[in-house]
């Protein structure tokens, strides 16, 4: 369907030629797009398998008996076999479609938290969690009387595992909700050695894979991870459609979150029984276009290989640190060992907001603000920062444009 | 650089850089705050001497620290339906980017109307003056 699913090596060119949007120009300026972090662009072969559902292949799913609703049915539950092998779930019943992390995670809190979790029960997070892996569990707390524990980071930005252990000493914990790569310091985690940790201390973990996923293949059997979600339009796919992989024993136990259709196995006026795992958690008609949109981004995120991927995005994240910190005044957020294509900066006497806008006047997307991570911005003493993020299309010459505009930026503000 | 002239100008990088109203006056008759939970940008702005006198403590962009300073030459000694009048005319024009002789130095801004995510930079300090002076009725 697309050049780059033809070619075995990374062909930058090819790729780029898969995502029509690159080649606009903005304020008549070469588009340079930064902010995949927040959100990728989509290759055409996204485009055309939801042009192709809507135009060949739709129907309700699920309901049908005809023949349209059947095919409809067999493409989206093909994602939900493909969404397995991409993570390495034991089984497809361990993959819930949802509308984003964000509501995966709070799936999560809202049913295992409640079902699960106890008054005086703890959940541990990080100093460094997206507000997403930080709101749902004060709701949580609020609602249900557990504690809520924010274990720190080093200056570096990682896991600072003394304090984790702190954290944990009294045995009350019971979930560690924790990232898999920081969306402002761009670290990774070490998750097989946080799922450890949290096992033989009696707790699951959830592992907030938004960023993690696009950069690395994630085996959820190797890290021994209870839960797992990300969101679909980071990695090349469309909005509105998310993923929550939990065990297949730990989603047997929880309750429903929504009810409706799809989710029952009998409904009376008087009393429902739940549907088995995924489809208890799948109320109501699914973002059927969207999913099929998330298997064929799948489909291309393979096709070239995530070892391909992590050293273009290994190149890309090298050069990027080496020409910024050239740039005086310029302060790059964390210095963690194991880091990827995440880099928020500051910059002396330039408010982050500004840095976007002049950015943007010269054709470059980044993002600015405190990245729905506001309390790490307080652990950091910045209010705000400006941010550049990679994707697998970024270039050498794009980081050499954010460089240059970078300087013009300092030019203005002299 | 003139893809930026437009919203970037001298007058706006000289009041940002070289302030002449920042800082919190001994006496004041009245205060108001402004924060944009957006980005963190906080605004404090002071009423002194009758009305003829406004300060501001400002942490923010430059956008917000110029547009705090050409309020704070724009409506001293104003009466409070004056400084009403000249709000309504400078959140018009920020949307039409459409200058407006009554406003003076305050056209400078009128480049924000290109960037929509912008114009609350420009009317946080007016916010502020306006919690201020909800006291002063």
């Amino acid at each position: 369907m697309s050049a780059a699913l033809k070619i075995a090596n990374f062909d930058i060119a090819a790729i780029r030629n898969d995502f029509p949007i690159l080649s606009q120009t903005v304020h008549g300026k070469k588009f340079v797009y930064l902010d995949s972090g927040a959100s990728a662009q989509k290759p055409r072969a996204v485009i055309d398998a939801m042009v192709h559902v809507m135009e060949a292949q739709y129907a309700n799913v699920h309901r049908g008996l005809h023949w349209m609703s059947e095919r409809t049915s067999d493409a989206f539950e093909a994602v939900r076999d493909k969404t397995a092998k991409f993570l390495n779930a034991a089984a497809r019943e361990e993959i819930v479609f949802t509308r984003n992390a964000t509501e995966s995670i709070n799936l999560i809190a809202y049913t295992y938290g409640r079902a699960s979790l106890n008054p005086g029960d703890a959940i541990v997070i990080s100093e460094m969690e997206h507000h997403a892996n930080i709101v749902p569990w004060q709701m949580l707390r609020d609602s249900h009387g557990v504690e809520l524990r924010v274990a720190k980071i080093t200056d570096a930005g990682e896991i600072d595992f003394a304090s984790l252990e702190d954290k944990f000493t009294d045995g009350k914990v019971k979930l560690l909700a924790i990232t898999h790569m920081s969306n402002v310091l761009g670290t990774y985690t070490p998750v097989e050695r946080l799922a450890k940790f949290a096992h033989e201390r009696g707790a699951k973990i959830l592992l907030d894979g938004s960023q993690a996923v696009v950069h690395r293949q994630v085996n959820v059997q190797a890290i021994d991870a209870d839960f797992y979600v990300f969101s679909g339009h980071k990695l090349y796919g469309p909005s509105g459609i998310g993923v929550l992989y939990a065990k297949r024993e730990i989603l047997e136990a929880m309750p429903p979150f929504l009810g409706g259709g799809d989710m029952i196995a009998s409904v009376s006026y008087e009393r429902s029984t739940w549907a088995k795992p995924p489809y208890r958690f799948e109320a109501g008609t699914p973002a059927i276009i969207e999913t099929i949109g998330l298997g064929a981004a799948i489909d291309y995120v393979e096709a070239i290989g995530f070892p391909a991927i992590a050293a273009h995005e290994r190149a890309l994240t090298d050069h990027a640190l080496a020409v910024l910190s050239k740039i005086e005044g310029l302060h790059i957020l964390g210095s963690a060992q194991d880091r990827g294509g995440v880099i928020a900066f500051t910059m002396d006497d330039v408010h982050a907001h500004d840095i976007a806008t002049l950015l943007d006047r010269q054709g470059i997307a980044v993002r600015a603000g405190h990245h729905c991570a506001e309390p790490l911005m307080g652990r950091l003493g910045v209010t705000s920062t400006a941010r550049a993020t990679f994707g697998l299309y970024t270039t050498m010459e794009e980081i050499d444009a954010l460089a240059a505009g970078l300087l013009r930026v300092k030019q203005v503000f002299a | 650089m003139s893809e930026t002239a437009e919203l970037y100008q001298t007058l706006i990088m000289d009041r940002t850089k070289n302030p002449r109203h920042a800082g919190k006056p001994a006496k004041f008759d009245f205060e108001g705050h402004g924060e944009n939970p957006m980005c963190g940008d906080r605004v404090h702005v002071y009423v002194a001497d009758n009305g003829t006198r406004v300060n501001h403590e400002s942490r923010g962009c430059a956008i917000m620290v110029a547009s705090a300073e050409l309020m704070a030459d724009a409506v001293a000694g104003l009466t409070l339906d004056e400084v009403t009048e000249r709000r309504m005319a400078f959140e018009a024009m920020l949307n039409s980017g459409t200058p407006n002789p009554m406003l003076g130095d305050l056209n400078a801004l009128s480049g924000v109307s290109e960037y929509r995510s912008r114009i609350r930079c420009a009317t946080l300090p007016w916010s502020a003056l306006a919690e201020a002076l909800g006291g002063a009725k």
